[in-house]
Parts: C-alpha cells; sequence; structure tokens
C-alpha cells in the first residue's frame, strides 16, 4: 500500500469515529456501561506505546539495566502526577534523559 | 440569543487554554514524521487528512516498526475509538442540524473542543449553541496544522543524537498524568503495557498495540464491574 493509500485509510477509520455516532446512531444506543468502559481506551491504548518505547532496546529486546529511559519516564511520571501538567511531564522527561546520556 | 460569530468566538478563547500541550505535540509529530522518512507533502497531510494527534504518533510508531497496513489501520481506529463516545456525548446537541453541518462538525470533533464545548453545550441551550464546537474545534485546527508544519521544517534541523524519538513515550505518557491517580486506570495502564512489551516480538503482524488495548479494556470491564457490585 502507498504512504498516501495509509493516509487516507487512516483519515477515512478516523472520520467515522467522529460522524458515525454524530449522524447514524441515536443516544440511546449508548448505555452508561459502554460509555464507562470507553473512558478506559486512552488508559487501555497509549501504555501499548509508552511501555516498548521504554523498556525495549533498538533490536526488540528488553533492556532493564542501563537503560537511561527507564529513569527518565519515571522522573516524568512523577513531575506528571503532581503538576497534573503536559508540558511539565514532556520536558521534565527529555531533560532528564538529555542528562542522562550526555552529563552523567 | 447571541450572534454565531459570538459563540464562534467563545469557542476559541475557552479551548486556548488546552491548546499550549498541543505546541509540543504537533512539533514532535513533523520531527519525527520527516525523521521516519515521510515527505514534507505526506506529513502535512496526515495532519490534514487524520486530524488526530495521538493516532497520528501511534501511525509514525508503527509505520517505522515495519507494521503492516491493516494493523496500522486497525491501530489508529482503536485509538481513536474515544470519539465515538464524543460523538454520542455530543449528538443531542446537534439533533436538530442539517446533514451538511453535521457533516463538517464531525472533522472538528477533537480532545480538546470535546472537553471544553461539552461543557457550553451542557449549559446553553441557544439553538446556535454548536458555533461553539466549530470555534474550537477550528482553532486546535490552526494550531495542529501550524505546528505540524513548523515540526516539518525543524525537522531536517534537528540531529537524531538528541533522541528525540524518545518524546513519543513521553508525549503519551503525559496524556495519562491525570488516570495515574485512579487505581482501576494504574491496573489497565500496567496490564497493557506489559501484554505490549512481552508481547512485542512475538504477537504477530506487529499487532501487540491492538492486543495490548483489548486486553486493556477487558481488565477495565472486568474491574468496573467488580468495583461496582462491591458498592
Amino acid at each position: 500500500m502507498s504512504n498516501w493509500a495509509l493516509i487516507i485509510y487512516c483519515g477515512l477509520i478516523t472520520y467515522l469515529t467522529r460522524f458515525s455516532m454524530i449522524a447514524l446512531i441515536k443516544k440511546e444506543m449508548f448505555n452508561n456501561r459502554i460509555r464507562q468502559v470507553l473512558s478506559y481506551v486512552p488508559s487501555a491504548i497509549f501504555p501499548a506505546i509508552i511501555f516498548p518505547a521504554i523498556f525495549l532496546d533498538n533490536s526488540g529486546l528488553i533492556l532493564i539495566e542501563d537503560n537511561p529511559k527507564i529513569i527518565a519516564a519515571l522522573i516524568a511520571t512523577l513531575i506528571g502526577i503532581f503538576s497534573r501538567s503536559i508540558i511539565a511531564t514532556i520536558f521534565s522527561g527529555l531533560a532528564s534523559y538529555w542528562i542522562l546520556i550526555f552529563v552523567v | 440569543m447571541k450572534s454565531n460569530l459570538k459563540v464562534f468566538l467563545k469557542g476559541i478563547v475557552d479551548v486556548s487554554p488546552l491548546m499550549i500541550p498541543v505546541v509540543p505535540f504537533g512539533l514532535i509529530f513533523g520531527v519525527l514524521a520527516i525523521d521516519i522518512g515521510f515527505s514534507p507533502l505526506e506529513t502535512m497531510g496526515m495532519s490534514l487528512i487524520v486530524f488526530g494527534g495521538a493516532s497520528q504518533i501511534v501511525l509514525l510508531q508503527l509505520f517505522s516498526g515495519g507494521a503492516s497496513s491493516i494493523v496500522i489501520i486497525s491501530s489508529v481506529g482503536a485509538v481513536n475509538s474515544r470519539h465515538l463516545l464524543y460523538g454520542a456525548v455530543v449528538s443531542e446537541h446537534l439533533s436538530d442540524l442539517k446533514l451538511i453541518w453535521k457533516i463538517v462538525i464531525s472533522y472538528f470533533l477533537i480532545d480538546q473542543a470535546y472537553a471544553i464545548s461539552n461543557e457550553y453545550l451542557k449549559k446553553n441551550k441557544d439553538q446556535n449553541r454548536y458555533f461553539h464546537l466549530v470555534g474550537a474545534g477550528a482553532t486546535c485546527w490552526v494550531i495542529w496544522q501550524s505546528t505540524t508544519f513548523f515540526g516539518i521544517i525543524l525537522g531536517a534541523a534537528i540531529p537524531e543524537k538528541l533522541g528525540l524519538s524518545f518524546a513519543v513515550p513521553l508525549t503519551f505518557l503525559a496524556l495519562l498524568v491525570n488516570d495515574f491517580r485512579k487505581f482501576i486506570n494504574i491496573i489497565v495502564i500496567v496490564v497493557s503495557g506489559l501484554v505490549a512489551t512481552l508481547g512485542y516480538n512475538y504477537i504477530p503482524f506487529k499487532a501487540y498495540a491492538i492486543v495490548a488495548g483489548l486486553s486493556g479494556l477487558l481488565v477495565a470491564m472486568i474491574l468496573t464491574k467488580i468495583v461496582k457490585t462491591n458498592e
């Protein structure tokens, strides 16, 4: 599949997730239970991107020792929990990562 | 009743504070897309056609890991399935609109616009209240497209040594800051993360993101049920 086809299909499926409920389906079909479970979608999916990017090395093997990403991610998580700020979380993580790889 | 323009402008003002985190997100997306090998035009096309930050970065991540198109497309759909919830919630405020307006508004139904306009829609009963959502969505659109554009320009200038790909897990981590305080969310996060990490090499077609996401949702279904029966 060409890059453009991939992009267009991704756009289509994304648009459908937005449009379908507004246009086709009545609100009554969405009970509280489904609503409740859908609210967990970010917590269920984002870690699938976060964890492998932190714990796996370039060849896809698990790397625990001597891995500055784990320490930087932990610092970012703590800063995130206390500050509740998206920007503070990203930048504290990047700053600690750079300190660990360039300075320490 | 306020004029359409006033409601539209109110949407812009209300959503503005939420735009601050979008700026680094868009820049990171642009930089990474170029880094991975997408052309500037394709990168801009992604932001224009998909217009969904988290899912676009998932697209990049899976693409660079060599996942197949089907897996990438379904993962993007899975990440964006939360929009189903947004659509269902705001649909009652839009039910009187013509189809063409529903088509336009759907394009702008993104996280930040939903979060801010849902509050407004609940409090106001004016016929033209949906202009708030259009204003908020259009603001996000301008910020997302312009930061993508600057990211593309920066992408050529930023050295690979900086390890900016680490910004991907960090941006997703940042989107979960409020969930780290809730017990069920923490369990869901850990389960999904472990399934993805341990299954990364073993789940075929690089479908680890989908398998992990579904495992997380299953755990959420079970845990929310248990918590409810205990109450």
